[in-house]
């Protein structure tokens, strides 16, 4: 077996909140085409930490870094990166489904429309390939033309998958995807996840310890803007070498 | 205390109870074969239903403990181990029946002669020794003292290998005993399976302790030496 790319490299990662350290020291590479879930309590850094793979803590008032993150080994802060181009490679999905006021057909080609694609055609199939990537199509190409937010909680989350799709990112972010879902949805946007990582490279952040173990090949346990540990989601989930990962997996923290 | 620890408790209690029945049946099984006495065979083989129904009880209660709390880590580890150390008990549990089986067929206690040259007892000690030590390793979490459970395996071992030669050789000066002898040999041979099953357990104790696989493992040094 050939060792995968890694996708996402962070190096010596510090993170400030003003004068509140977030992060400390963070060393992790993400593999290419796998998921990799962030666990940890509230507070503990991991959805800052997600943030930083997209630059969405820049506008933040007095957030700062030190270190590195290296996309395809590029530095994604430095100084001659557009940050707009960056997003386009890292999408982002929310803990809350946040479509927009428009037409489901709109949501989707957003991203598209942002970029000057006016060509009627080529939206339309990218609508529909990122929809049917999501598994909506079925469920959605009728109503095309209705307003996004008339959809359950689940379908919104699904959209905002595909519009996430629909700019073809090689990575996507998820903050707690599933965390505002009933179980059917959420067991749907875990398939999905399970689908998209022989495309894309998936980060996803999560509460929930059993779906970590489902959807993800790595887990990192966070905890006061620490990373703790490390390793392939099997070893973490049955012989974490760290107490304080075992004390939190299990239930025992504090 | 959290509701997952109670539970755990509660299962590992139960598993303890299970235990003290089968040492019962393993301690009387020692007087019963002694003395060939009919009386206490029958109760040993009696017990085999209680011991049976604890069995049941306590898969049950892992089966539930997994669908309900989903454990991970040290406490998926327990559980697991738990799961086979009572299957594992349960089968010390027939094999002590078995030997009550035995013990019924004999008219009279073994040849003393016959005990002493194979060493029997010396080899039943033994087994209840490591029997009653893993039990304290359980106890205690008590992952040396296992594992010292697990080089006691080593002298029945030796016992049991020896066991065929002496027989045979008891067999040719003492042809009219040859029942009595056969049934010696094969409560040697349980005792050897009772030294097998509790060295299983001492390795759970050290799978869910340390995260550590143990069984196996002498196996394939023996190979490589």
């Amino acid at each position: 077996m050939t060792k995968k790319h890694n996708k996402l490299e962070a190096t010596n990662l510090d993170a400030f909140y003003g004068d509140f350290h977030a992060l400390k020291n963070i060393n992790v590479a993400m593999e290419e085409k796998a998921v990799t879930a962030f666990i940890g309590p509230s507070g503990c850094g991991k959805s800052t930490f997600l943030r930083t793979l997209n630059r969405m803590n820049d506008y933040i008032d007095g957030f700062r870094i030190q270190g590195q993150i290296l996309l395809d080994d590029r530095d994604i802060y430095a100084s001659n990166v557009r940050v707009d181009e960056l997003r386009k490679e890292v999408g982002m999905v929310f803990q809350k489904p946040n479509p927009f006021p428009k037409t489901i057909f709109e949501n989707v080609v957003y991203g598209l429309r942002i970029q000057g694609i006016k060509d009627k055609k080529v939206l339309q199939e990218a609508c529909e390939t990122s929809l049917r990537q999501t598994a909506l199509w079925e469920e959605v190409k009728d109503k095309l033309d209705k307003s996004a937010l008339a959809l359950s909680g689940g379908q919104q989350q699904r959209l905002c998958i595909a519009r996430a799709l629909a700019i073809s990112p090689s990575v996507i972010l998820m903050d707690e995807p599933t965390s505002a879902l009933d179980p059917i949805s959420t067991a749907k946007i875990e398939d999905l996840i399970h689908e998209l990582k022989q495309h894309y490279t998936i980060i996803i952040v999560t509460h929930n310890m059993q779906q970590a173990g489902r959807v993800s090949d790595h887990t990192a346990f966070f905890y006061m803007g620490e990373l703790v540990e490390y390793a392939k989601t099997k070893t973490m989930f049955t012989s974490p070498k760290n107490e304080r990962t075992q004390n939190y997996i299990t239930g025992r923290f504090g | 205390m959290l509701h997952i620890d109670e539970e755990l408790n509660r299962l590992r209690e139960k598993l303890l109870e299970m235990w003290d029945l089968v040492d019962y049946q393993l301690t009387s099984g020692r007087d019963a074969v002694m003395n060939a006495d009919h009386e206490l065979a029958d109760q040993i083989i009696k017990l085999e239903r209680k011991v049976n129904n604890y069995d049941i009880k306590i898969d049950r209660m892992c089966e539930n403990f997994f669908a309900l709390y989903t454990p991970v880590a040290v406490d998926l580890r327990t559980v697991l181990a738990m799961l086979k150390i009572n299957t594992n008990l349960e089968r010390i549990g027939d094999t002590a029946e078995g030997m009550a089986h035995f013990v019924k067929k004999l008219d009279r206690p073994f040849d003393p002669e016959l005990v002493e040259l194979t060493n029997m007892m010396v080899m039943y000690d033994q087994a209840l020794a490591m029997f009653r030590e893993c039990r304290v390793a359980l106890v205690k979490d008590d992952t040396k003292l296992a594992k010292d459970v697990i080089k006691l395996d080593k002298a029945l071992n030796k016992i049991y290998r020896k066991s065929d030669v002496i027989i045979t050789k008891y067999l040719q000066a003492n042809p009219d005993r040859i029942p009595e002898a056969l049934a010696l040999l094969s409560i040697i041979k349980k005792l050897e399976r009772v030294g097998d099953q509790v060295t299983n357990m001492a390795e759970e104790i050290i799978f869910y302790r340390e995260a550590k696989v143990v069984k196996h493992k002498r196996k394939k040094k023996k190979k490589e030496d």
